[in-house]
């Protein structure tokens, strides 16, 4: 049992989302829902944070940003795509620039579907990506072993 | 003092400070929440903070950080020992200042840009308190003729009655040194990024969590050294602490952040009114 999901730091980054979802996952640390609770802060460096919340979808101009994010997060560290774009590309996903949902460049671990997600549903995938974090934690050590 | 009690108090104080120290930042982000209408973290979070970070897998840019990281975290703790175990007071803040410098060579042996700019604005910063710590000593001296904390602590009379303006002027550096808005100018102790934590943003994992543990250590002398200006009754002395921290939380949530140009300009500005004026005051009386 590791201290990773009493204390998980997000790092969220917005992928041409059109900021539906990103004003409903700030919503989620406005006094109403308060996810700083349960020790979510959003922490805005990629080597402090834990999980990697996305929103939007992947285009040629941030696919190298998001990799870049994801490559200075240090492990272990899950990655939750936010709406539907970020899922799947959403009502963009036939656009001449758009690539498609957040796990054409990087593994995604939870999937959190919305056009907008509702701040619960948020707050819910968060809360399941940390018994992922916790899994590849005890996989780390496992093969630390 | 004999040396068997000050060897007691200096163990008590490198067993106990990160324990009070954790505590204390726990309590302060559970009434910055309520101030902010928020429920706010459970007590011991800086706690889970802590043993997550260290579960963490460590990413270092350059293999010495770790180095200076661990001088800083013994510097801060070496100054604490010198106060707690009643020794030179001016040596005490002197290691302090040593310990900051150590942290600011940290975040240059990172080559970041915001690590530099952090590094740069943290500098500013010791620029800024620094006059006031050192006016702080010398009026402590001027009371008790006595650089010895031990000597200071048993002074008959409160030091508060004949430093004022010193103890105001002191409350003023101790929010720079608290690293609370409006004078976080350089590792807000906030979730913030970029310049306003610059000095960390290279650190992660336990080099993060060592940083954070030497913050509480530090905080414990810094409460410390309020306490001395009301030694003689220690009961008060402790009351005086929790207002003071109370008082720096309320300022925090209350007040945006300056540039630094205002952080010097403020701190200096205070420092030749409050701590020279108090100082000329006892000189000519």
């Amino acid at each position: 049992m590791s201290y990773l999901p009493k204390s998980p730091w997000l790092v969220h980054y917005d992928a041409s989302s059109c900021n539906g979802c990103d004003i409903e996952v700030l919503a989620c640390l406005t006094p109403l829902y308060d996810v700083e609770r349960f020790g979510v802060l959003n922490i805005g460096n990629p080597k402090h944070a834990d999980i990697f919340v996305v929103t939007g979808s992947v285009n040629e101009q941030n696919k190298e940003v998001i990799k870049n994010i994801y490559n200075q997060m240090a492990d272990p560290k899950v990655v939750v795509a936010i709406g539907a774009c970020a899922t799947s590309g959403g009502i963009f996903r036939e656009c001449y620039n758009v690539q498609g949902g957040i796990d054409n460049v990087i593994p995604v671990d939870v999937y959190v579907p919305g056009c907008a997600a509702r701040p619960e549903a948020i707050i819910d995938g968060v809360v399941q990506a940390l018994g992922v974090l916790e899994e590849k934690y005890q996989n780390l050590r496992k093969v630390a072993k | 003092m004999s040396g068997n009690y000050a060897w007691l108090m200096v163990i008590l104080y490198i067993i106990l400070a990160p324990f009070i120290g954790g505590l204390i930042a726990g309590v302060d982000r559970r009434i910055s929440a309520r101030m902010q209408s928020r429920y706010g973290p459970p007590i011991l979070q800086p706690f889970y903070d802590i043993f997550k970070l260290m579960n963490k897998s460590s990413i270092a840019v350059n293999p010495q950080q770790r180095l200076y990281i661990i001088c800083f975290i013994v510097f801060v703790i070496i100054s604490g020992a010198i106060f707690f175990g009643g020794g030179d007071l001016l040596l005490a803040i002197f290691a302090l200042t040593l310990a900051s410098i150590f942290l600011i060579i940290a975040a240059y042996s990172t080559f970041s840009p915001y690590a530099y700019i952090g590094a740069e604005r943290e500098m500013l910063q010791i620029m800024a308190y620094e006059p006031m710590v050192i006016l702080t000593t010398v009026g402590m001296y001027m009371v008790t003729k006595s650089f010895n904390v031990w000597d200071i602590a048993m002074y008959d009379q409160p030091l508060l009655y004949s430093l004022p303006g010193i103890f105001l002027g002191f409350l003023f550096i101790l929010t720079i040194k608290f690293r609370k808005s409006p004078f976080d100018i350089s590792m807000s102790h906030h979730a913030h990024q970029e310049i306003v934590r610059g000095i960390i943003t290279e650190f992660s994992g336990t080099d993060l969590a060592l940083i954070e543990i030497a913050h509480w250590y530090e905080n414990v002398f810094l409460l410390g050294i309020v306490c001395l200006f009301f030694a003689s009754s220690p009961i008060i002395a402790l009351i005086l602490a929790i207002v003071v921290y109370f008082l720096e939380i309320w300022i925090d949530n209350n007040y945006s952040r300056l540039k630094w140009q205002s952080v010097l300009g403020s701190a200096w500005i205070v420092a030749l009114v409050l701590g020279v004026g108090n100082i000329a005051y006892l000189a000519l009386r």
